[in-house]
């Protein structure tokens, strides 16, 4: 079953096809990574699909659901997590703060446990557990990042869509952030926009290449890899 | 002690504090601080749309005036008692900050700040042209035989007071339930930072709409209770210098904070009044305060105390 479906998603800024025409199918519980040269659409897309960004045609399904028409804080609440690709927190407040208002977002949720006990599990799955009463502007960048992942793991999102999630994060805390969003498959269907290879090839289930807002290819990080469009494209030889 | 009670017991310990100090004090401050916690309601109203919710409005005298008017001329002409005339005061504020929270918030930002300026001046065009009834700038006063509740004077100092200190104490504690609940704790994630909060599920529409109502109608249950506690109904309060004095009290005492508004509104009452009986400048020394004040503790005192000294300050 398809969790996302786009059918002809397109977006045009005066003159410019940021995206044009992606019909696009994200299968339930699957990893999937959107990869692409800069410029390719890939962060205006995924805005499409939260709301953020207004679509200039085409139609989005999500869970069985026709969502196009809705504003950005229903579809977050029908089951999507978004984090941006530039660090957006509340950096005036306490981390803890920052993924309580996050877990207290679900109001209608059927989940038992409290915004408390929400926030702490998903501060102790990121390694904040011990900075929660720091003010959220004082943790250095990649904490900052890092907390931006608890308060989407906060809303317990059926989907969850990350911008360049590991930009500025050190060594191990992305090995830690490749097996984190792989115990999450499953239950939680994610789609990541991400730059480096070594990430995606890692983590991914499956990849979708965009280039110059069209979709270039689709396939496993092995077939990505030996694609030589894509290779072309974006990968460069040197990289095959 | 939680937070919480932390914060319940410091608004407690505000209001026994200022219960006590009615004993000690001569009643020439007596009747300021009276009318002093009439306009920190107003001020408190303010406060939440600017120092929790981040919206700047300069027309919230539209809303002080509304509650004003709102019980004066159902006093005045429908002979309404002091409390159904609250009421009514109450429901007119409530009904004028929907319509315009619902108007004003299509725009964001400097857009914000002149619509609601413009509003609160056609309010207070609308009470000159309306003269017959309202009496314009001069203004009409509500007699002392109306303003008793079943024998109770209104107008006599020391009930005065305490009604004052019982609604300031009514309000205080709304508003400090308000700020450490869930609706609250979002009016404060929207002011941080709009675009997050949108982004994690929340309607920043429809809850600054809400804190533009809530707070509208206490700035205008401060005007209803301006008006029956010292008897006088007039445009000067519609004005755009009172839309100016809440902002005033809450930058001095300390955006954001529960205390913030009384710490400004007494501030600001007392340098005036002392100020006053040394130079006929007292406007000037007023307004140096004011700049040292913007320089050295843009927080404002409340702000200062929560950044240093008590980091809890509700």
């Amino acid at each position: 079953m398809n969790l996302v479906s786009t059918r002809g998603l397109s977006k045009h800024y005066s003159g410019l096809n940021a995206v044009s025409d992606v019909d696009f199918d994200l299968p339930q519980g699957q990893i999937r990574a959107i990869i692409g040269p800069n410029g390719a659409g890939k962060t205006t897309f995924v805005g499409m699909l939260s709301g953020r960004i207004p679509s200039s045609s085409g139609t989005i399904t999500f869970n069985n659901r026709e969502i196009s028409a809705l504003p950005a804080h229903k579809r977050i609440a029908l089951g999507m997590a978004y984090t941006f690709q530039i660090t957006s927190i509340f950096s005036n407040l306490s981390v803890h703060e920052n993924v309580a208002l996050a877990a207290r977002s679900l109001h209608n949720s059927a989940n038992t446990l409290s915004v408390d006990q929400r926030a702490v599990d998903a501060l102790r799955r990121v390694n904040l557990l011990d900075r929660q009463e720091q003010i959220a502007g004082d943790l250095s960048y990649g904490h900052q990042r890092l907390l931006e992942i608890a308060m989407g793991l906060a809303q317990s999102p059926k989907l969850f869509i990350l911008d360049e999630p590991t930009q500025g994060l050190s060594a191990e805390e992305i090995e830690a952030f490749v097996i984190l969003m792989k115990s999450l498959a499953g239950d939680t269907t994610i789609l990541l926009i991400e730059h480096n290879m070594d990430v995606v090839m890692a983590a991914a289930d499956y990849i979708t290449v965009l280039n110059f807002g069209e979709t270039l290819a689709e396939g496993t990080p092995q077939e990505i890899r030996t694609n030589s469009e894509v290779q072309a494209a974006y990968l460069g030889t040197a990289n095959a | 002690m939680t937070k919480k009670s932390k914060a319940l017991a410091l608004h407690l310990f505000t209001i026994a504090s200022l219960a006590g100090v009615f004993f000690i004090l001569p009643e020439y401050h007596s009747g300021i601080v009276a009318r002093v916690l009439v306009l920190t309601i107003y001020a408190m109203g303010y406060n939440l749309l600017f120092g929790y919710t981040g919206l700047l409005s300069l027309g919230h005298a539209l809303f002080f005036a509304s509650g004003m008017y709102g019980l004066g001329l159902a006093m005045q002409y429908l002979h309404l008692s002091p409390i159904t005339g609250l009421i009514a005061g109450l429901a007119f504020a409530a009904f004028v900050s929907t319509v315009i929270g619902f108007l004003a918030l299509r725009t964001s930002g400097v857009a914000f700040m002149i619509v609601t300026l413009m509003f609160a001046q056609a309010g207070y065009l609308t009470i000159l042209l309306l003269g017959e009834y309202t009496r314009g700038d001069e203004g009409f006063v509500i007699k002392q035989s109306q303003r008793m509740i079943s024998g109770f004077d209104l107008s006599d100092a020391t009930n005065r007071y305490f009604v004052a200190l019982a609604l300031f104490s009514v309000c205080l504690l709304i508003i400090g339930w308000i700020v450490q609940s869930g609706f609250g704790k979002t009016l404060v994630a929207i002011r941080e930072n709009e675009e997050r909060a949108k982004m994690l599920g929340y309607n920043v529409q429809l809850h600054k709409w809400f804190a533009v109502i809530i707070s509208g109608t206490m700035s205008g249950a401060a005007g209803a209770i301006y008006a029956l506690l010292f008897g006088y109904v007039g445009a000067t309060f519609a004005t755009v210098q009172y839309s100016i004095f809440p902002l005033l009290y809450v930058l001095l005492g300390g955006a954001g904070t529960t205390i913030g508004p009384l710490i400004g509104a007494l501030f600001m009452f007392y340098l005036i009044d002392i100020s006053s009986q040394f130079t006929n400048a007292y406007l000037l020394i007023a307004g140096v305060a004011l700049i040292f004040l913007t320089l050295y503790a843009p927080q404002g005192l409340a702000g200062v105390v929560r950044k240093h000294v008590i980091r809890w300050l509700p």
